[in-house]
């Protein structure tokens, strides 16, 4: 009988599949080759033209756009820009995120609560986020100076000077997506066996011990994948800087993505803005291959 | 001998409470932009240009409320703002179903091959497509429509990646009676995988749904007459126009997060599902 099941269900397999194939495909092929597709091949195509959709000129110039943008000193400005907010908001995400992850991993009262409370930010508009924010970084009247005033500074005008601007992104940025690192780390730690730790335990291993020859070895994986993660999406950082800052005080804390919306849909420069979001793609790729890379070894044993 | 073990079980103790009352701390930080929207929003000006700030309200009034939905039309946001949202989830589920059914159990000619270019375009970031998706729109003369902000979020590889994975763990036992009985594929699909598969498709719906909801850069583009604005789109317009009155913006604001906070509070482990398994999907 079971057999029999079995038989049919080949015979069925093989007549027509091709074409049901087909169809249950088609959807989702024709949104992906107009959205997707077509467009990772005709942004290419662009950054070698000037092209303004309004006026219609369409100049074939090689690889002027994107010698005009190792020139342009704004650029340079803009990469710095993203790059320093990536780099001060890993580090800081990273740690907590990992800390509050290892508290979270032990039962106790209200655990629960904890977790509910560290991932809300992550799941609320970046837009309505930053608008809290704004209000929170207010000079005369803001949250963040009456909090510091505690610790006896001064109060500070934080969206209106460069360093203090950025540092102010980096914070609320910080605070808006550690959450994610939070699960992605308590999704790893789970994967440790308790028995490596109770064994550690027998061989007399202090808590520090525990952590740097176990939890962060045994981590590495979920850490890789995590900092690449976070690379990734912070070059991309767009929604909250717009509203909170929308790239000033003069430009400090204007990113790649910000740069790019400005000559595409403000300038109607598609030819200029496409090459650089050409570059941001190789950065990005070159990230991805390296988290691609490092997954295989993973897969392989070899790491 | 005794009075210092009990002492070090005493110190340990100590420091358990520290522990605890450092994490609820930061939880009270995390939490203090919320709070502090929250309670703005009750309040009128002259509670709120205070120094030093004044916590509570004197009042639960909802003056700032009524004020922001008239300064601008976030009844028509809303609407914007659900319908779009709905649309794409909905959309989502019938194509990433279908797609997913395919890759799971049906067989043809470079399949697998087919299967790892999607999970490909995973990795092509958002601002690579944006500019020809954005002309492609503007050629179709869909640029200001509901159609520009649904149509192009209608497929997606990571549902159809996360719904594959889960049609794969369905036994084909199930499938192979209802063949028997002669059901066609599409039946197959409807009465038997999408029930077994609820949790796959909540979890999709929920990270879609929340993703649309939230998203602003594409509206942003696409979208350029006040009544088709998103939630989104019309709080960043709207803080532009009204840059201090931290009474309406926060009554903006509270209105912006709340229903993705309240589906939150019920569904989290579909939340945080979709996030382990995406990764990180900003």
């Amino acid at each position: 009988m079971f057999y029999s099941h079995r038989y049919i269900n080949k015979n069925k397999y093989k007549k027509g599949d091709f074409l049901s194939a087909f169809l249950f495909l088609s959807p989702t092929l024709v949104i992906f080759t107009a959205f997707i597709l077509f467009p990772v091949f005709f942004s290419f195509y662009l950054s070698f033209h000037s092209w303004n959709m309004f006026s219609g000129d369409t100049t074939f110039i090689g690889l002027q756009n994107y010698s005009r943008m190792f020139q342009s000193a704004e650029f340079w400005q803009v990469l710095k820009n993203t790059a320093i907010y990536t780099i001060g908001t890993i580090p800081l995400n990273m740690v907590l995120s990992l800390w509050v992850a290892q508290i979270l991993n032990k039962k106790f009262a209200g655990r629960k609560f904890l977790r509910t409370a560290f991932f809300a930010p992550v799941i609320i508009s970046p837009v309505a986020a930053a608008v809290i924010w704004r209000w929170m970084y207010d000079p005369n009247f803001g949250l963040i100076n009456y909090s510091i005033s505690f610790l006896g500074m001064n109060s500070v005008n934080w969206l209106n000077e460069p360093t203090a601007a950025m540092f102010a992104l980096i914070i609320m940025g910080v605070w808006k997506t550690f959450g994610i690192n939070m699960v992605l780390f308590s999704a790893g730690l789970q994967g440790i066996p308790d028995n490596y730790y109770e064994a550690a335990e027998l061989d007399g291993a202090g808590k520090w011990a525990k952590f740097w020859h176990i939890t962060v070895p045994m981590l590495s994986p979920t850490t890789f994948f995590i900092l690449i993660m976070s690379m990734i999406s912070s070059f991309q950082v767009f929604d909250i800087v717009y509203v909170l800052t929308s790239g000033g005080p003069m430009g400090s804390t204007k990113v790649l993505v910000f740069y790019v919306y400005e000559y595409a849909f403000k300038f109607f420069e598609m030819g200029y803005a496409s090459a650089i979001s050409y570059f941001l793609f190789a950065v990005l790729f070159i990230l991805t291959m390296l988290q691609v890379k490092y997954l295989k070894s993973k897969v392989y044993g070899v790491a | 001998m005794e009075r210092k073990i009990s002492s070090i079980k005493f110190l340990r103790f100590l420091k358990t409470v520290l522990l605890y009352i450092i994490i609820y701390a930061l939880a009270l930080v995390v939490l203090a932009p919320f709070i502090w929207m929250i309670l703005t929003s009750f309040k009128d000006m002259s509670e709120i240009y205070v120094y030093p700030p004044k916590w509570l309200p004197s009042r639960l009034n909802l003056e700032n409320y009524i004020n922001a939905f008239s300064a601008a039309p976030f009844g028509r946001y809303y609407f914007n703002s659900v319908f779009v949202a709905a649309a794409v989830t909905f959309g989502q589920l019938i194509t990433c179903s279908l797609a997913a059914f395919a890759f799971a159990r049906l067989r043809f000619w470079g399949r697998d091959v087919l299967f790892f270019i999607f999970l490909g375009t995973m990795m092509i970031p958002y601002n690579v497509t944006m500019i020809p998706s954005f002309m492609v729109l503007y050629w179709l003369g869909w640029i200001d429509s509901y159609a520009a902000l649904i149509v192009p979020g209608l497929a997606s590889a990571f549902g159809t990646f996360l719904l594959r994975q889960f049609f794969m763990t369905i036994p084909k036992e199930l499938e192979e009676a209802a063949y028997i009985d002669g059901a066609t594929k599409l039946q197959v699909l409807r009465k038997v995988i999408v029930p077994l598969a609820k949790p796959a498709l909540a979890t999709l719906s929920i990270f879609t749904f929340m993703g649309v909801f939230n998203d602003f850069i594409w509206a942003l583009i696409v979208i350029n007459s006040e009544t088709m604005n998103t939630v989104q789109l019309g709080l960043a317009i709207f803080r532009d126009r009204y840059l201090t009155q931290w009474d309406l913006l926060m009554a903006g604001s509270v209105t912006a997060v709340l229903p993705i906070l309240i589906v939150f509070f019920f569904a989290q482990k579909y939340f945080i599902q979709g996030i382990t398994l995406s990764g990180l999907k900003e």
